[in-house]
């Protein structure tokens, strides 16, 4: 399952950082960020509730980049 | 600027103004100045560089350790430590004001960016029990009717039942010249309706439409990278504790081997150095202006109507030595047309009158392209005794006369005698009561800017074109001289395409990189073959769009080279980043290691050099004249 969120973050290389933290998340089978739209995809794997991962996701995107939002 | 940028704004102009007056204030002189000097310099460092620090402690904390935030933080403490405190300040503040400056103009491209991919429809007219009803697009079933006025978006792809009008394309197709659009014909989502009122019947849902579709691509456009932009970060990784070990063993081993010499140590001199080595070593520009040059090479793009699914496939395209291209559909219209008629004694009007007439109740495309020729009325009283002689042609009377029209073979088995054509295409003969009375030539036409195309491909460096059709070996070798191709290969099946653009792959070197350009279903498998696959988008395919890496939104071969050149710009771009960045730094970093550089060349070695950076990233944006 894919789904798309809005985020807000400064710099193009952050944006680079937090794709990386994402795609590091468990339940996370891949995820791309656009800097251009500011919008993050996120692709879960079978079985896993968005939700919850995606609180997980954001935890993780705010440990290498403290300005980062995702809006769940 | 938005509500943090003018935040920003308040707090660099504050703290400027404060560590001037402090620099300017004789504090110094007055008892016990040192520890007041060193109070009132806290306050402009605290005011910009307060989140510099917290990002700091933080990545700390998260075991994140090397980033720009760790060196500012590490190389002002230092420099305050030291009682350097206006520099100690100015770099935090330099530092800020490049901040600011990238963010700001990373905003404004992006809003350039986003005003124009700007084509999601907010609403739909539809029509329920007689009512006009606004509701949101995804609401809309296939078949139902809404009604569009004028300025208004097209929101869902359907037909046309009722009205007329001009549509502007431009957010599609980059093309500016309206397009008319009348009952019954086909319209797309994203347009923006003109003049008259539309009734349209949808054919797709909102999802599938037209407009969904492109805005997918478009959001998921980042999803590859570079080989530069993983260079940078991998770069980046090794660079920032490469350089921070270096500036300690800078700020310790020298003063160590003065001690072991019997010299002075001189700390505070090495430290200083050490500090500005970390100043200048900050790799911002870098990790900042390539992810921006790729960024704003996509946004130029798709402004012209080009859509590049990622900063991989512009670098791919920027290799681009060998392009290859379907024919039908791609460098002609695909559309057949009379191209020519060779009469006898009848004037040309009356044979495709004659011809259109005895051809009227067919729905095969040549019998299409005769009536579009002829361009009047068809009165079909006018015909009777129609049949049709299946692989031939068709025999009817037409006013009385007997009419034959088709091809060699209908001529040979009526035994009526007839002339052979020297032009290449499909030919319609005709006979007037067993007497042959000339022929039709109708082919498919090239597209108004094929050859041009090519020509711009080989100004642009592409050292081979090369085509493949399934059409016939005459016509194919007539088309390609027409534009002026030399390598051509016809009569393929989708399959042979594939197995002929392997073979060309593994002739051309590493580095040179084969693009294929098509449009058809069956191109699909030899699009995701080539290094890079180039769809024709709005009269192209579902499948070969989603099987291509760039997508020329209107059907312009001539957009081919254009994206090539973008490509190359942006590329160019990235590189004389990469070159500018590191040259510049790796001066400074020797500089200040010998004691040359001071604190303030180190500011102007990271912000100058970022915004500088930033500015030339910015570039790539702007490709209109390309």
């Amino acid at each position: 399952m894919k789904k798309t969120y809005k985020i807000d973050v400064d710099c193009a290389n952050c944006a680079n950082k937090m794709e990386d933290a994402a795609k590091k998340t468990a339940g996370v089978k891949d995820a791309t960020v656009n800097f251009m739209t500011l919008k993050m995809i996120v692709e879960f794997e079978e079985g896993q509730e968005p939700k919850a991962v995606m609180q997980e996701v954001l935890k993780n995107c705010k440990k290498v980049e403290d300005d980062c939002e995702i809006f769940l | 600027m938005n509500r943090k940028q003018k935040k920003m704004l308040i707090r660099i102009v504050l703290a400027a103004v404060l560590m001037i007056v402090f620099h300017l204030l004789p504090v110094g002189e007055l008892p016990a100045g040192g520890y007041l000097r060193f109070g009132l310099f806290l306050i402009p460092y605290l005011m910009i560089g307060y989140d510099i620090l917290k990002k700091a402690v933080k990545g700390i904390l998260n075991r994140q350790v090397f980033d720009e935030n760790f060196l500012m933080a590490v190389a002002t403490v230092g420099a305050i430590i030291l009682g350097e405190y206006t520099e100690g300040v100015a770099v935090m503040l330099f530092y800020q004001i490049g901040e600011l400056f990238q963010s700001y103009a990373v905003g404004k491209s992006r809003r350039n960016i986003s005003d124009l991919m700007d084509i999601r429809p907010d609403y739909a007219n539809v029509e329920r029990d007689g009512a006009l009803v606004k509701v949101d697009p995804d609401e809309v079933e296939p078949g139902d009717v809404i009604v569009v006025g004028p300025g208004e978006k097209i929101p869902i792809d359907g037909v046309i039942t009722q009205g007329s009008s001009a549509l502007n394309t431009s957010a599609l197709t980059g093309e500016s010249l309206p397009r008319e659009a009348k009952e019954g014909d086909e319209v797309i989502s994203g347009c923006i309706n003109m003049s008259g009122v539309l009734r349209i019947q949808t054919t797709k849902e909102f999802g599938e439409s037209t407009v969904s579709k492109i805005l997918d691509l478009v959001e998921n456009s980042s999803s590859k990278k570079s080989r530069s932009e993983n260079f940078i970060s991998k770069f980046a990784r090794i660079y920032t504790p490469a350089v921070c070990f270096g500036a300690l063993a800078l700020a310790l081993l020298p003063p160590l081997f003065l001690i072991l010499t019997g010299n002075p140590a001189q700390w505070g001199v090495w430290i200083y150095r050490a500090l500005t080595f970390l100043v200048i070593s900050c790799p911002c520009a870098l990790v900042i202006s390539i992810p921006l040059s790729f960024f704003a090479g996509i946004g130029g793009a798709s402004k012209e109507g080009i859509l590049v699914k990622g900063s991989n496939y512009l670098e791919t395209l920027s290799q681009t030595k060998y392009v290859v291209f379907d024919k039908t559909g791609t460098m002609t219209q695909g559309v057949f047309e009379v191209s020519g008629i060779h009469h006898g004694s009848l004037p040309e009007e009356k044979l495709l009158e004659y011809a259109a007439y005895v051809e009227s109740f067919s729905s095969h495309p040549i019998s299409k392209s005769l009536q579009r020729a002829y361009g009047k009325e068809i009165d079909k009283n006018r015909v009777t005794e129609v049949s049709e002689i299946s692989g031939n042609g068709v025999t009817a009377k037409v006013d009385g006369i007997c009419v034959a029209a088709g091809n060699a073979g209908l001529m040979e088995r009526l035994g009526i005698g007839y002339s052979e054509c020297h032009q290449v295409g499909t030919v319609v003969h005709l006979a007037l009561d067993g007497a042959y009375a000339g022929h039709i030539l109708i082919s498919d036409r090239l597209k108004p800017h094929a050859k041009e195309a090519v020509l711009a491909l080989k100004k642009a460096g592409v050292a081979k074109t090369a085509m493949l059709t399934g059409d016939s070996q005459k016509v194919a070798q007539q088309t390609a001289s027409e534009l002026g191709i030399t390598e051509v290969y016809s009569e393929l099946l989708p399959a042979d395409k594939v197995a002929k653009v392997e073979e060309l792959l593994e002739k051309k070197g590493v580095r040179e990189k084969l693009a294929f350009v098509g449009d058809g279903i069956n191109d699909a498998p030899v699009l995701s073959r080539a290094d890079i696959g180039i769809a024709m988008g709005a009269l192209g395919s579902d499948a070969a769009i989603e099987a291509a890496d760039v997508v020329l939104m209107d059907d312009d071969p001539l957009k081919i080279a254009k994206a090539i050149r973008i490509s190359r710009k942006c590329l160019r771009i990235v590189y004389e980043n990469i070159y500018f960045a590191i040259g510049i730094k790796v001066l400074c970093l020797v500089l200040g290691a010998l004691g040359i550089a001071n604190m303030w060349l180190a500011i102007f070695a990271d912000v100058g050099v970022m915004v500088l950076a930033v500015l030339n990233a910015i570039r790539a944006l702007f490709v209109k004249k390309l």
